[in-house]
């Protein structure tokens, strides 16, 4: 039951810059950890996180273990027509989720 | 969100118990080998390629001091135009001691307007944190933070 | 373990001359500890991550569930008018009991009795969503918890929890909360440990968590043996709590190292 939390203003004026912020729920499991047993506990990250506005690519990240549970990012763009913007998580064990959200530009 | 998590939880939670900790993970963490400089050193030429990295135009924002190093906000802003000739393409962010020098790759284009990205990272430990950025030129700018993290991350034996 | 002795045998000596509890006008949140990036963390809604657990819980408040194949929101409504203030009231009396019972343990007889479920595990995804959708309608409430006068024995019970000394270090909660709230204990601030912001999200834990987890690692601290979740001693130390806190603010989701 994974859940994205998304921050996009839902209008704003041709060519503004706009900050885009989103969560999404992972534990990111670092790879690092060990059991009570010793037994190390298996990597479970998200290794990519993708932006597309109207189908282009406008921001993707590389996550590493190091990003905290949870990861959070907060980015810009300029924004020119009203479209959607799709975002992509993609990680260990096939995990892979999306979100949208909608802008109107005038 | 990650309910097979919880079956390992509950074993941490277990551990809890024996370890004893006020403020510290209920895991044990064995410290694997540190990134050493010599990573770091070799996780940023993987970047660059060996091209020189000037000091500037970065801006990295750590808190100086970390109330806890599972979960500390970090910014990164260039002070360098947005323009399609000319631009930020993308940001790298490292650091020295965690078992893995890399932390995040950001890439943008000149669309993003302002070259500034926020993320939340993990620091097993008082660290250097540094920052590049790779301009549309092909040039490399930094910066980096020394960042103290009052209570390290994963470790029972703090206490 | 050398270090938490050391601080132990401090607090050991301030104890035996404190215990004094905290005057009202003094009485300050967890939240006033913290530094200004995890203030923002938790003032920012579009930043802070107990809000993913806020979110999934109003999927679930409208999801239909067990024999009666009804949801919350089918006996309940809009949570934001049904809902507002509840959490403030919490741990409530309940009759069927005859004892306190907390929000997870409110929202779990709902799900037996009215949705003919079967109950969420302690701080299962599901339940602490739950929880935290419900709490979220209560953000700025002042506490009320205690006005009942059943809940009287209870809160007396709880007090009594919270003064003695326990454990392999020998320490009250009040001898950290009341005493030395204005210490550090290695990195961390003490506080003066009020309930105000569960379930909330600890960095520590890199999730949320129940008041419950919070005390159980509390007791553990101080080498003492945690009691289960839903024991009726965590009960009654949280509506304890809850009820020193009265008047304060109600802050779920809230954030704290
Ligand atoms: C079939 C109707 C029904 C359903 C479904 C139901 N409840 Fe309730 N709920 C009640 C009733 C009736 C009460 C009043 C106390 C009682 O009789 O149990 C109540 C009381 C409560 C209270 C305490 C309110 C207060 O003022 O103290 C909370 C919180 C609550 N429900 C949450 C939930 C949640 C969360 C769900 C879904 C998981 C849910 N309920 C599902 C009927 C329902
Ligand atoms: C040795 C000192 C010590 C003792 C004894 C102690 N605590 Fe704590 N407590 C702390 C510290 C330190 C924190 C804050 C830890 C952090 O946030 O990293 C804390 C946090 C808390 C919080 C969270 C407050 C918030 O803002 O969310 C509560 C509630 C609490 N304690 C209750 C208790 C109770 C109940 C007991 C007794 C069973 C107890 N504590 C015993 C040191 C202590």
């Amino acid at each position: 039951m994974a859940s994205a939390l998304i921050n996009v203003p839902a209008r704003a004026k041709r060519g503004d810059i706009i900050e885009i912020k989103t969560l999404m729920s992972h534990i990111m499991e670092s790879g690092y950890r060990h059991k009570a047993s010793g037994e190390a506990v298996p990597r479970d990250i998200i290794t990519s996180f993708t932006c597309r506005f109207n189908g282009a690519e406008i921001f993707r990240a590389d996550l590493f273990p190091a990003i905290a549970a949870n990861p959070f990012f907060s980015f810009f763009t300029t924004v020119t027509e009203s479209g959607k913007f799709e975002f992509e998580w993609i990680g260990d064990k096939g995990f892979s989720e999306t979100a949208s959200a909608s802008i109107s530009v005038e | 969100m990650h309910p097979p998590s919880n079956s390992t939880r509950r074993q941490f939670l277990g551990l809890a118990g024996a370890a004893a900790v006020l403020g510290t993970a209920p895991v044990v963490t064995l410290r694997p080998a540190e990134a050493t400089p010599e990573r770091l050193a070799s996780a940023i030429r993987n970047v660059t390629g060996g091209a020189a990295v000037k000091t500037g135009k970065v801006k990295l924002e750590v808190p100086p001091l970390v109330e806890n190093g599972n979960t500390v906000p970090l910014t990164v802003s260039v002070a360098h135009p947005m323009a399609p000739e000319d631009h930020v393409s993308s940001i790298h962010v490292f650091n020295e001691k965690n078992p893995q020098p890399n932390v995040a790759n950001f890439h943008l284009g000149p669309h993003a307007g302002r070259a500034q990205v926020s993320t939340r990272i993990r620091l097993t430990d008082s660290q250097k944190v540094v920052a590049i950025a790779k301009l549309s030129d092909g040039s490399f700018w930094s910066a980096s933070v020394d960042v103290v993290v009052t209570l390290a991350a994963c470790t029972e034996e703090v206490i | 373990m050398r270090f938490l002795g050391a601080i132990a045998a401090t607090l050991l000596v301030v104890g035996a001359v404190g215990a004094a509890e905290i005057p009202q006008a003094d009485r300050r949140s967890g939240y006033s500890f913290m530094k200004p990036d995890t203030k923002t963390m938790q003032d920012d809604d579009t930043a802070n991550p107990g809000m993913l657990w806020v979110l999934n819980g109003e999927t679930l408040w409208n999801r239909k569930a067990g024999a009666a194949d009804k949801a919350c929101a089918d006996c309940h409504g809009n949570a934001r008018a049904s809902m507002k203030g509840v959490a403030a009231r919490y741990p409530a009396f309940d009759k069927a009991t005859g004892r306190p019972i907390d929000l997870e343990q409110r929202i779990n007889s709902c799900r037996t009795n009215h949705q003919q479920a079967t109950p969420l595990a302690f701080e299962s995804r599901e339940l602490l969503s739950l929880t935290a959708f419900v709490a979220r309608q209560s953000q700025g409430v002042p506490i009320e918890t205690g006005a009942d006068p059943q809940l009287a024995p209870f809160v007396a019970k709880g007090r009594e929890l919270y003064m003695q000394r326990q454990g392999q270090l020998n320490l009250g909660c009040t001898n950290c909360h009341d005493d030395n709230w204005d210490k550090r204990l290695a990195g961390a601030a003490i506080t003066q440990g009020h309930p105000t912001g569960y379930p909330l999200y600890r960095l520590e834990w890199q999730s949320l968590g129940s008041l419950q987890r919070r005390l159980r690692a509390c007791i553990t601290g101080i080498r003492a043996q945690a009691y289960d979740y839903g024991a009726p001693e965590l009960v009654e130390l949280e509506l304890y709590l809850m009820s020193r806190a009265r008047g304060m603010a109600m802050e779920a989701p809230a954030v704290r190292p």
